[in-house]
């Protein structure tokens, strides 16, 4: 094993490792605001996922592009499922809540099967096989795009939450929800306003990953795991954290598949995490114990 | 009778002569239903033992596990591991079935507990730990890995009754699941009014004031899990034998750990009798719309060659949307209550 090879794995376990984090962005914010952990998280992405592929099929738009419109889209599916659904079980025990948005992502595999069947389903760019070399690093294009779009997108919603009026509002609502209510935020509207946004997020992490690997119905659980595992690594509820997990977990992912074998890689994931909760169980960047 | 009656003590009269009645039914079924009736009758029995272990952490004493196809999947295991390479019969393998089961429990209890992860956490930590089980066997030859764990089953085993060796014809398994199913319901009755019992729900009302009263929230919650893990080992070890055939793929998914707590959510959370009466009531729903879709296909109604593979999970998804949003606390209350199967002084 030389140095190369490592470097090369850890190179492309940070450029995936980014769009890992920009889907978890999408769970710590709906997390981190409405206090519902979203387990239809990758249910949502592989939507964003597919109806990327739709778009490359029927306009040849590049994933990359089809990133606003995925956005947009899951923004309007995640703000009417909060408004219209999880908003009328806030008052239920976790476990109720838990169990509505298994069901609702239940539906969405289900539904996603129906329509575009059981196959393995993905996009050939043009830059598909292309790279380029930094020394003995070779960097492939597809993997740098998803890297670079993840971190436009991950930019623009922190953006949003520290420099706009309705991110701050949004904070609020996250810090202290009867205070919010008190100085008349429209708290109802700016939860699905969340919501959206987190959705938004996997629309969008949805699109750039399928230049990455084929859309698949039944990918959606292990992105919902991986986020979670993700997310508790960074710290549940801290922005910067998913972000910082999901570098973590992308390298992890890539030094367990040229260490040992690919299919180790889960393993690795879960072993991360299971040793995050033993030494610092709010996470890495997470801020006070619950 | 009075030992029995003191026992459903809730139950009203209509209550005790429609469960006499429906356990009736159900004791002489080989005799009235077919072969595919008593497969499902037998996965209804399965799930609601599986249920009644998930129901005992959540609602007694509010620990919510996401993972619980790791216990059941330890069980079964362990026996079926045993039973091959040494030929330890499953009535005897079905003790370290269950003490590998526990361990496990008692491993992510301390680690949640210790560090007071509570809640969306440990769930979290079950469906990590879960996963991770379920990778590493992928990886251990001698458990078959991906090619999955098979045993071997001949044509006479499927006749005789050997009870030691979970070998017998399927209504042996059916009497053997359901005997299971109605012990834990029994077992779960027996806890639910103990000191422990009480101690349980002190905890999952309100923690600090259960610690507070000098409760040791850590030991009894401990004990919850222990005797929740043990319990889905059991399920895990019939799981074995009556499936013969194991894959970490089917075994640990997180499907098998949801469909777990199904029936417990519709039947209701922390009841006695939610979780066998939810199963019983979400396995044959998912039966009636897969037959109906097939009579659908075969009247032409719809065209047999349409691909309807999602169809089931999505009709089912919906009911379950439909009871948490309306009913969420369980169909059984509201049916005990509909039906007077409860003496009023008893609700709840």
């Amino acid at each position: 094993m030389d140095f190369w090879t490592l470097a090369n794995a850890v190179a492309s376990g940070l450029l995936i490792g980014l769009v890992y984090g920009l889907s978890a962005l999408g769970l710590s914010v709906i997390f981190g605001v409405i206090r519902i952990v979203n387990f239809a998280h990758g249910e949502i992405m592989v939507m964003g996922m597919f109806f990327a592929l739709l778009m490359f099929r029927w306009l040849g738009l590049d994933p990359l592009l089809s990133v606003p419109l995925a956005a947009a889209l899951m923004f309007g599916f995640g703000y009417v499922l909060q408004l219209a659904v999880v908003s009328r079980v806030s008052h239920l025990p976790e476990h109720m809540q838990f169990l509505l948005l298994a069901a609702i992502a239940i539906m969405i595999v289900s539904a996603l099967l129906l329509v575009f069947g059981p196959d393995a389903q993905g996009v050939e760019v043009d830059y598909a096989w292309d790279s380029f070399a930094v020394g003995e690093l070779i960097i492939d294009y597809p993997k740098m795009f998803a890297a670079i779009g993840a971190i436009v997108v991950a930019s623009l919603l922190l953006a949003f939450f520290k420099y706009t009026t309705t991110g701050k509002a949004i904070r609020a609502c996250a810090d202290n929800r009867m205070g919010a209510q008190v100085v008349g935020l429209n708290v109802s509207r700016l939860y699905a306003l969340t919501f959206g946004i987190g959705a938004a997020c996997l629309g969008a992490a949805g699109a750039i990953i399928l230049l990455l690997f084929e859309a698949h119905p039944y990918l959606a659980p292990g992105y919902t795991l991986l986020a979670f595992v993700i997310v508790i690594i960074g710290g549940l509820g801290s922005l910067f954290g998913a972000l910082v997990g999901g570098i973590l977990i992308g390298v992890s992912e890539a030094l367990a598949a040229v260490l040992f074998q690919p299919s180790m890689k889960t393993a690795f994931s879960f072993a991360l995490l299971i040793l995050v909760l033993l030494l610092r169980p709010q996470g890495l960047l997470g801020k006070a114990v619950r | 009778m009075t030992a029995v009656r003191r026992f459903f003590g809730p139950l009203s009269p209509a209550g005790l002569w429609l469960g006499g009645a429906f356990l009736l039914l159900l004791l002489l079924l080989p005799w009235w239903g077919g072969s595919y009736i008593m497969t499902v009758a037998t996965t209804v029995f399965y799930l609601a033992l599986v249920g009644q272990s998930w129901n005992l952490m959540l609602g007694f004493a509010g620990l919510l596990s996401i993972g619980h196809a790791l216990f059941v999947g330890i069980g079964a295991y362990t026996a079926a591991y045993l039973f091959a390479a040494v030929g330890l019969p499953p009535a005897v393998g079905v003790l370290p079935a269950i003490g590998l089961a526990v361990l496990m429990g008692l491993l992510i209890g301390y680690l949640g507990f210790r560090f007071a992860i509570g809640g969306v956490y440990f769930a979290l930590l079950t469906i990590a730990f879960a996963e991770f089980v379920r990778v590493v066997i992928d990886h251990v030859s001698w458990l078959g890995a991906t090619e999955g764990f098979f045993l071997k089953v001949s044509e006479a085993d499927r006749h005789g009754i050997d009870l030691a060796n979970l070998r017998g014809a399927p209504e042996m398994y059916y009497y053997l699941i359901m005997a299971l199913a109605l012990g834990a319901l029994v077992l779960c009755r027996y806890l639910l009014r103990s000191r422990l019992g009480y101690y349980w729900q002190a905890i999952r009302d309100d923690a600090g004031a259960a610690e507070a009263l000098g409760v040791n929230v850590l030991r009894y919650k401990m004990y919850a899990v222990a005797i929740s893990s043990g319990m889905a080992g059991v399920a895990g070890v019939f799981y074995a034998f009556y499936q013969n055939s194991l894959f970490p793929e089917i075994v640990f998914n997180i499907e098998r750990s949801i469909e777990a707590t199904l029936g417990s959510i519709v039947g209701g959370v922390g009841t006695l009798f939610g979780p066998i009466f939810g199963t019983f009531i979400l396995t044959p729903l998912g039966e009636i719309v897969t037959e109906a879709i097939d009579l659908l296909k075969h009247w032409h109604v719809i065209d047999p060659e349409t691909k309807l593979d999602g169809l089931k999970l999505l009709i089912w998804g919906f009911i379950v949307v439909l009871i948490v949003l309306f009913k969420p606390k369980g169909l059984w209350p509201w049916v005990c209550v509909r039906l007077r199967l409860t003496r009023p002084e008893a609700e709840g």
